[in-house]
């Protein structure tokens, strides 16, 4: 069996912020790291490999310093990892993402016929969730979109049943392969790789591949020239209005209680008079 | 078959990779152990970069290492509650094409700098937390990490784990810090457009302004704060000893709040977003808290080693000058096809006697003491000095022999005469 998984390497949004005067986001001393979403597509990747055996293959496509991801994907346990990285792709949408992706995994299967493919439900810097869909599209997999578990897989007979999260609840889908699954977080933890894994991982020579290496001769469907989408606007949401305000810290629990209704008697009239505290 | 590399070196700061490159360059098989997601993450320093210590380690460090602004000038503030005074030293020959002194960002300067040591050669490997020295008897020959199967061995460890190594305690190489030797700060970096910067400091393109403060911030305590420009950020912080903290009852953070609200600093960071919030603690007990510095098939350095000069607030400059030469002593001995047992070790200690690093470290001995036992000089003198500025600044007719008077009144009175002079011997001896 074997299982490709994409991820991508995204700067962590929990410690990114926006230039006041330009509006451009400041990635300059904003960590990388792997989408957190794609952690738990590594895992359940890996879970599977331990049960059926097999190999994991991992699969980015970025700047030649996604090569940290992959690197910390080796450490994990991955077979194999492949770095897409071409000039040829920057600027590139889902759109010509997803098939600069699948351009290469039909390449990758060339040599390893492809089984599985995991992505992550979404990434947090896109947050569009267009990726993993449009590959499974472009490869013609069976999509299971937001899987939660994996209850069965068969070899023998070509099928797994996954349970997926639906609006409603949760669905449990039998499906056939070759299948792309997208993970939902929580879904699993990662493991804590051993000593001998983060030694081959720091010593691991990570393939790079470039738009030939994986077979992609039409470049209008890649990069800025095969992106529809157009960014036509960036901003920051305005910070909410109202701040925090410490009320009564010095005073005893009845003062603090009177601090506070005055502050509700006196911002929201309305509902001071309902609620009785002062009269119309 | 558990791995074996001729040096292990625990720890990315700047000791550690100082280290960790001298040896790797020299050709040795070296191992770097950290436990933060990447080499700098859990580092933290003011911070200012000394330039000489790194020149001597990578010398054309300036062609890529991140580094934000060249300090240009010097101000030295006493503050008062409402006042400052101070000295500023500016100087265009800072704008040479060599600058001296930097300020720095940690996290990208540590990254690089790790950079630096997989280039040359050394296998660096994060996220991973060494939990004991593997010893034979006295001898040091490995250490335990918390992964599985992670017992690695080396001919020699370089412990360059921090402030507070519990390596080093684990193996009783040295005992607990005391609060009387450790500093504790806090500092912040408030994020400013980089225009805003240059206007509020009066420099242009990279140059760089430093403040460092003493006076009422600290409450008496022994303590200094700092105010640094970088490209777009301002860092302000401030330290005390750890002892005084306990003693006052004051949270760190109260100081900075304080300091931050102060009619001399308010105006610099208004406007500012805060970005980053960092507390670190730094021994400075000086030459007398020094702990053994090697041993069997292990040497100490950086911060871990104790080894910062709290009086001209340098510390990187001599963590990386420690860990160069503890590289530079296992270097020597692979050459000569010697062990890395303690008296061939020896060498690292007689290296860093005979560097400034013991040499600034041994001047200022006495001063730890003295500065605890006359707590006046962070509390008495701030407010006399402030004061009689102010005297003599306000025309009010009162005439100027009068006014003197008055001054030499006040230092006399807070101090006597005899308190006056023995603060000046005191401070005189200890600095010498």
């Amino acid at each position: 069996m074997h299982i490709v998984v994409c991820i991508k390497q995204v700067p962590d949004s929990a410690q990114i912020r926006v230039h006041p005067v330009t509006n451009t986001i400041m990635r300059q001393g904003v960590p990388a790291i792997i989408n957190p979403f794609d952690v738990f597509a590594i895992e359940e990747a890996l879970r599977l490999k331990d049960r059926f055996g097999g190999r994991v293959t991992v699969l980015t496509m970025g700047p030649p310093q996604a090569e940290d991801a992959l690197r910390k994907a080796i450490a994990y346990g991955a077979d194999d990892v492949i770095l897409l990285t071409d000039r040829a792709f920057a600027g590139a949408d889902t759109l010509a993402t997803s098939f600069a992706l699948a351009q290469t995994i039909r390449k990758i299967g060339e040599e390893h016929p492809v089984d599985l493919v995991f992505t992550g439900k979404q990434t947090i810097d896109g947050d569009t969730a267009q990726v993993g869909p449009g590959i499974a599209k472009r490869l013609g997999l069976q999509l299971l979109t937001y899987v939660s578990a994996i209850d069965a897989l068969d070899l023998e007979e070509r099928s797994i049943t996954v349970q997926r999260r639906s609006e409603g609840g949760v669905q449990v889908i039998r499906t056939r392969l070759p299948a792309l699954i997208t993970m939902l977080e929580g879904s699993n933890q990662i493991r804590f790789a051993g000593m001998d894994d983060m030694f081959r991982s720091a010593r691991f020579d990570v393939p790079k591949w470039n738009k030939e290496r994986a077979g992609i001769e039409d470049v209008s469907k890649i990069g800025l020239k095969g992106s529809p989408t157009v960014v036509s606007k960036i901003f920051t949401p305005k910070p909410r209005a109202v701040k925090a305000q410490m009320i009564g810290a010095d005073l005893d629990a009845s003062g603090t209680a009177n601090a506070i209704l005055d502050i509700i008697s006196s911002q929201h009239p309305r509902l001071a008079q309902e609620l009785g505290l002062i009269t119309p | 078959m558990a791995e074996k590399f001729d040096a292990i070196v625990v720890g990315a700061g700047p000791a550690g990779n100082a280290a960790a490159y001298t040896m790797a360059q020299a050709g040795l098989s070296v191992l770097q152990l950290e436990r933060g997601e990447t080499p700098g993450t859990k580092n933290v320093q003011g911070a200012i970069l000394y330039a000489d210590a790194l020149e001597r380690i990578i010398p054309d460090f300036r062609d890529d290492a991140p580094l934000e602004r060249h300090v240009i000038e010097q101000r030295m503030w006493v503050l008062d509650e409402k006042s400052f005074i101070g000295t500023n030293y500016r100087s265009d020959a800072f704008n040479s094409d060599q600058p001296n002194r930097y300020t720095i960002l940690r996290a990208p300067f540590d990254k690089w700098f790790s950079g630096k040591v997989k280039a040359a050669g050394g296998l660096v490997i994060c996220e991973t937390t060494v939990t004991e020295l593997i010893q034979e008897g006295k001898k040091v020959i490995g250490v335990r990490t918390d992964r599985e199967g992670g017992d690695i061995y080396a001919d020699v460890v370089i412990l360059a784990d921090g402030v507070n190594s519990l390596l080093a305690k684990k193996a009783g190489f040295h005992g607990e810090l005391e609060a009387k030797n450790v500093a504790l700060a806090v500092k912040e970096i408030h994020f400013l457009p980089e225009e805003v910067v240059q206007s509020r400091f009066n420099i242009k393109g990279n140059e760089g302004v430093v403040i460092e403060i003493a006076g009422a911030v600290t409450h008496g305590m022994v303590g200094t704060a700092f105010l640094y420009t970088n490209k777009e950020s301002i860092t302000l912080g401030i330290g005390c000893l750890l002892s005084d903290f306990k003693k006052a009852g004051i949270a760190p953070y109260t100081l900075l709040e304080e300091l931050k609200a102060h009619p001399a600093i308010a105006p610099l960071i208004e406007g500012g977003e805060m970005k980053e919030y960092a507390a670190h603690l730094i021994p400075e007990g000086g030459y007398k808290a020094v702990p053994t510095l090697y041993g069997e098939g292990w040497m100490i350095a950086g911060d871990s080693a104790g080894l910062v000069n709290a009086v001209h607030r340098e510390g990187s400059n001599l963590a990386m000058t420690s860990g160069r030469l503890a590289a530079e002593t296992v270097i020597a001995l692979k050459d000569m096809k010697l062990p890395c047992t303690a008296p061939h070790l020896a060498r690292y200690k007689t290296a860093l006697d005979d560097s400034f690093v013991m040499k600034d470290l041994r001047k200022y001995k006495e001063l730890p003491d003295i500065l605890h036992g006359n707590p006046h000089f962070f509390s008495v003198y701030p407010q006399l000095l402030n004061r009689a500025a102010h005297t003599m600044l306000m025309v009010d007719g009162q005439d100027k022999h009068s006014k003197e008077k008055t001054i030499r009144g006040s230092f006399v009175q807070q101090r006597s005469l005899w308190g006056l002079v023995g603060d000046a011997y005191r401070m005189w001896r200890a600095t010498r």
